[in-house]
C-alpha cells in the first residue's frame, strides 16, 4: 500500500499534457537520406576480397606514379655508360641486391649505395625502376583504352538505344560487323600499319613523346573494342526508356538530350561502372600481349609484356625477370577483375538480395 | 458531382483519332495493332471525363496519344479549339496539358531527389531563372498536394506508395496546367489510399480549376469522380454520357456487362442477381472482329452484327451510344 502511494505520489499531471511540437521533434530521429550510391557502396564495404583488391590498386598506382620521382636511378639510364669512361660491363645482369665493380668500390670507401632490389638488365639498366615503368604504361593504357571505350560506347550506344528506328537499326548492323571480325587480328593489322603511317605524321609535335606505337594502341582501342560497351549501353537504354519517368519528362516536354543526360544516363551508371573496371584489365592484358609481340610501346620505354618479352632471351639464367613483370601483370588484372565483380555484385540491382 | 459549373466550350477535343501499332510478325511481315481505332470526343473546361474500360482495350494508349507521346496514325487533336501541330503548338501544349501516372514506382526517377522530380518541368520548361523562386515553387506544390515540406531533399524510394502518386500529382501541376491526363493514378494504390488520392484530385479540381481525362478500370472511382463517362472496348468508343446516366441506365451490353461486375458488397444481394457477368476473353487486337467488336462476346448478337461497326448515335441527354439495341 505505501509503495503505491509513493508511486503516486511521484505521478504528477503534467505529465499527461501533451507533447508539445518541440518536444515531437526531438522524438523524431532523422536519419541522412541514403542514395543508391551510398547503398551501393556500405554493401561493397562488407565484401573483404574487393576491398583488398581495391587496396592493391591503389597501391599499385601509387607505386607506379610516384616511385620514379623519388629512385635514384631512370629506367633508360646504362649505368655502366658514363660519357667519358669506358663501358664498365660490371653493370650488367645484376642478380637482385648485387653491386657492380665500381659500386662495390664505393662502398667500401663508405658511400651509401641505393641497392638494385631486382638488379640490372643485359644494358645494366635498373630493373626495379623498368617494371615501375612498365606498369605505370600499362596502367595508363588501361585506364586511357577504357575511357575512350566508355566515351565513344556511351554516345553511340545512347542515341541508339533513345532514338531506336532506323537509326538504331543502322548503328547495331555497323556494330555486327566490328564484332564479327576476330579483334586480335585486326589489333595486330592497324598496329603495324598505323606505326609506319603514325611516325610521320606525328613527327615533331608533343605526340612523338608519347610514341606512335601507343597512339595506335589507343586508336585501335577506340576503333575495335567500343562495340560491347555501346551493345551494353543499348541494351540498358532500350529497357529504362519504356520507364513512365521517360514518358513523365516527355510530357513536361524535356528533348533527347535531357532525357538520355538526367534520366536514361544516370540510371545505368551502375552497370557503366561495373563494365569499365571490367575493361581496363582486358585493356591491359592486350597491351602486354601486343608489347610482348614486339607491337606495343616503342623502346627504351618499357611495358609489362615487353619486359616479359625482352625476358625470354635469358630465360635459364635469369628467369625472375619474366616472373616478376608476369606476377605484377597478374595482380593487376586479377584485382581490377575481382574489384569489377565486387562492384557489380553490390551496385547491380537484380543481383540485390 | 453534377453541381459543378461547366463551360459549355470544349477545352480538348479528339476528332476520328486512331493509333495503329505495326507489330513485327517475322522477317519483313508487319500485322497492325489497332489500339484505338476512330475515337472522337470532347472534354469540356472544368469537366471531369471518366475513361473505363477493362486491360488492353486502349485506355493508356489513348491518354498518351491524346497528349502526343505518341504520334496519332490519324485524326485530330484540338486543345482550346486549335489543332496541335508543329513544333510551336506542341510547346504551348506541354504547359497546359500535363500527365499522371498509374505506376508510382517506375514514374519517378529513382536518382532524382523529390524537389528535382517536381521542379523538372519547370526546369524543362525554362520557367524560373531565379534558383531561389523555383525552390518557394517546390515547397508551395508540394504543400498543395499534402506532402512534408522538409522531404524535398530525400530520393523517391523513401516514401509509401500514396506519397509517390502525390509526388506525381505536384509534378504534373507544376507548370499550372489547365488539363491534366489521370492515367489509372489509383489502381496501383491501396483501398484507403485511393479515396486519399481520389479526394485530393477532386479538391485540386475545385480550387484549380482543372479538367481531367480520369481513366481508370475501377467503375466506382470513375464514377465518384467523373461528370461523364467513355466506355472503351478494343480501341472503340462503345458508350459515352453522362456518369449517372451511364451508371444508371446504361445501355451498350459491353457498359452494362461491365457494371454487372462492380462487386455488390451485400451478400444476399449479390446472390439474388443472377443474370452472368462476360464470358470469354477480350479478343487480340491483332485480329479485331468484323463488324461490331463487341458481337463475338455480345448475348444479343445478330447476324447484323457481323456487318458494320454501328455509329455513335444520340439516345437523347447527352448520352450516345454504338449500338443497334435501343
Amino acid at each position: 500500500m505505501e509503495d503505491i502511494k509513493n508511486i503516486l505520489s511521484e505521478i504528477e499531471s503534467s505529465d499527461f499534457d501533451k507533447a508539445s511540437d518541440e518536444e515531437k521533434k526531438s522524438a523524431v530521429r532523422e536519419r541522412p537520406s541514403t542514395t543508391f550510391f551510398k547503398d551501393g557502396l556500405r554493401r561493397l564495404s562488407k565484401n573483404p576480397l574487393a576491398l583488398i583488391s581495391f587496396v592493391l590498386i591503389v597501391l599499385v598506382t601509387l607505386a607506379a606514379v610516384i616511385i620514379p620521382f623519388v629512385w635514384p636511378y631512370s629506367y633508360d639510364a646504362m649505368l655502366g655508360n658514363v660519357p667519358g669512361k669506358s663501358m664498365d660491363m660490371s653493370y650488367n645482369n645484376l642478380a637482385p641486391f648485387e653491386y657492380s665493380r665500381s659500386e662495390q668500390l664505393r662502398m667500401d670507401q663508405g658511400e651509401q649505395v641505393f641497392p638494385h632490389i631486382f638488379g640490372t638488365d643485359a644494358s645494366g639498366r635498373d630493373y626495379f625502376i623498368r617494371v615501375i615503368y612498365g606498369t605505370r604504361i600499362s596502367l595508363t593504357v588501361g585506364f586511357f583504352a577504357s575511357l575512350i571505350v566508355l566515351i565513344i560506347g556511351l554516345i553511340v550506344g545512347s542515341v541508339s538505344g533513345y532514338f531506336g528506328g532506323k537509326v538504331d537499326l543502322f548503328v547495331m548492323r555497323i556494330v555486327d560487323i566490328i564484332y564479327s571480325l576476330p579483334d586480335m587480328l585486326m589489333v595486330i593489322l592497324l598496329s603495324a600499319v598505323l606505326k609506319e603511317s603514325l611516325g610521320l605524321w606525328i613527327q615533331g609535335t608533343v605526340l612523338e613523346s608519347i610514341g606512335s606505337n601507343m597512339i595506335s594502341l589507343f586508336l585501335v582501342f577506340g576503333l575495335l573494342y567500343w562495340v560491347s560497351m555501346a551493345r551494353l549501353i543499348r541494351g540498358q537504354i532500350l529497357a529504362l526508356k519504356e520507364q513512365e519517368y521517360v514518358l513523365a519528362a516527355r510530357v513536361a516536354g524535356a528533348k533527347g538530350s535531357w532525357i538520355i543526360r538526367k534520366h536514361l544516363i544516370p540510371n545505368c551508371m551502375s552497370v557503366i561502372f561495373i563494365s569499365v573496371a571490367l575493361q581496363i584489365p582486358s585493356a591491359i592484358f592486350t597491351e602486354s600481349y601486343l608489347s610482348f609481340i614486339g607491337l606495343g610501346v616503342n623502346a627504351p620505354m618499357p611495358s609489362l609484356g615487353s619486359l616479359c618479352s625482352d625476358a625470354l632471351n635469358g630465360i635459364s639464367s635469369y628467369p625472375y625477370r619474366l616472373v616478376i613483370p608476369a606476377l605484377v601483370i597478374s595482380v593487376i588484372v586479377l584485382s581490377l577483375n575481382l574489384f569489377g565483380d565486387g562492384l557489380r555484385d553490390a551496385f547491380d540491382p537484380k543481383l540485390q538480395k | 458531382m453534377a453541381d459543378r459549373k461547366m463551360n459549355a466550350t470544349p477545352l480538348v477535343e479528339i476528332r476520328n483519332l486512331k493509333k495503329y501499332f505495326e507489330i513485327n510478325e517475322g522477317f519483313f511481315k508487319t500485322k497492325q495493332l489497332r489500339a484505338v481505332d476512330d475515337v472522337s470526343f470532347e472534354i469540356m473546361t472544368g469537366e471531369t471525363l471518366g475513361l473505363v474500360g477493362e486491360s488492353g482495350c486502349g485506355k493508356s494508349t489513348l491518354g498518351r496519344t491524346l497528349l502526343k507521346l505518341y504520334e496519332p496514325t490519324a485524326g485530330e487533336i484540338l486543345f482550346e479549339g486549335k489543332a496541335v501541330k508543329g513544333k510551336k503548338e506542341l510547346e504551348q501544349f506541354r504547359k497546359k496539358a500535363t500527365m499522371v501516372f498509374q505506376d508510382p514506382y517506375s514514374s519517378l526517377n529513382p536518382r532524382m531527389t523529390v524537389a528535382d522530380i517536381i521542379a523538372e518541368p519547370l526546369t524543362v520548361q525554362g520557367y524560373f531563372t531565379d534558383e531561389e523562386q523555383k525552390k518557394k515553387r517546390v515547397r508551395q506544390l508540394m504543400d498543395m498536394v499534402g506532402l512534408n515540406t522538409e522531404h524535398a531533399a530525400r530520393y523517391a524510394h523513401e516514401f509509401s506508395g500514396g506519397q509517390r502518386q502525390r509526388i506525381g500529382i505536384a509534378r504534373a501541376l507544376a507548370v499550372n496546367p489547365e488539363f491534366i491526363v489521370c492515367d489509372e493514378p489509383v489502381s496501383a494504390l491501396d483501398v484507403s489510399i485511393q479515396a486519399q488520392v481520389i479526394n485530393q484530385f477532386d479538391e485540386l479540381k475545385k480550387t484549380l480549376g482543372l479538367t481531367y481525362l480520369f481513366i481508370s478500370h475501377d467503375l466506382l472511382v470513375v464514377r465518384h469522380i467523373s461528370d461523364r463517362i467513355a466506355v472503351m472496348y478494343l480501341g472503340r468508343l462503345v458508350e459515352i454520357g453522362p456518369a449517372d446516366e451511364i451508371y444508371d441506365h446504361p445501355i451498350h451490353p459491353y457498359t452494362r456487362s461491365l457494371i454487372k461486375a462492380v462487386p455488390i458488397p451485400d451478400p444476399d444481394r449479390a446472390a439474388a442477381d443472377k443474370e452472368e457477368g462476360l464470358k470469354g476473353d477480350i479478343p487480340s487486337p491483332l485480329d479485331v472482329p468484323t463488324g461490331c467488336v463487341f458481337r463475338t462476346r455480345c448475348p444479343y448478337a445478330k447476324d447484323e452484327c457481323a456487318a458494320n461497326m454501328p455509329e455513335l448515335t444520340d439516345r437523347g441527354g447527352g448520352h450516345l451510344c454504338a449500338c443497334i439495341l435501343k
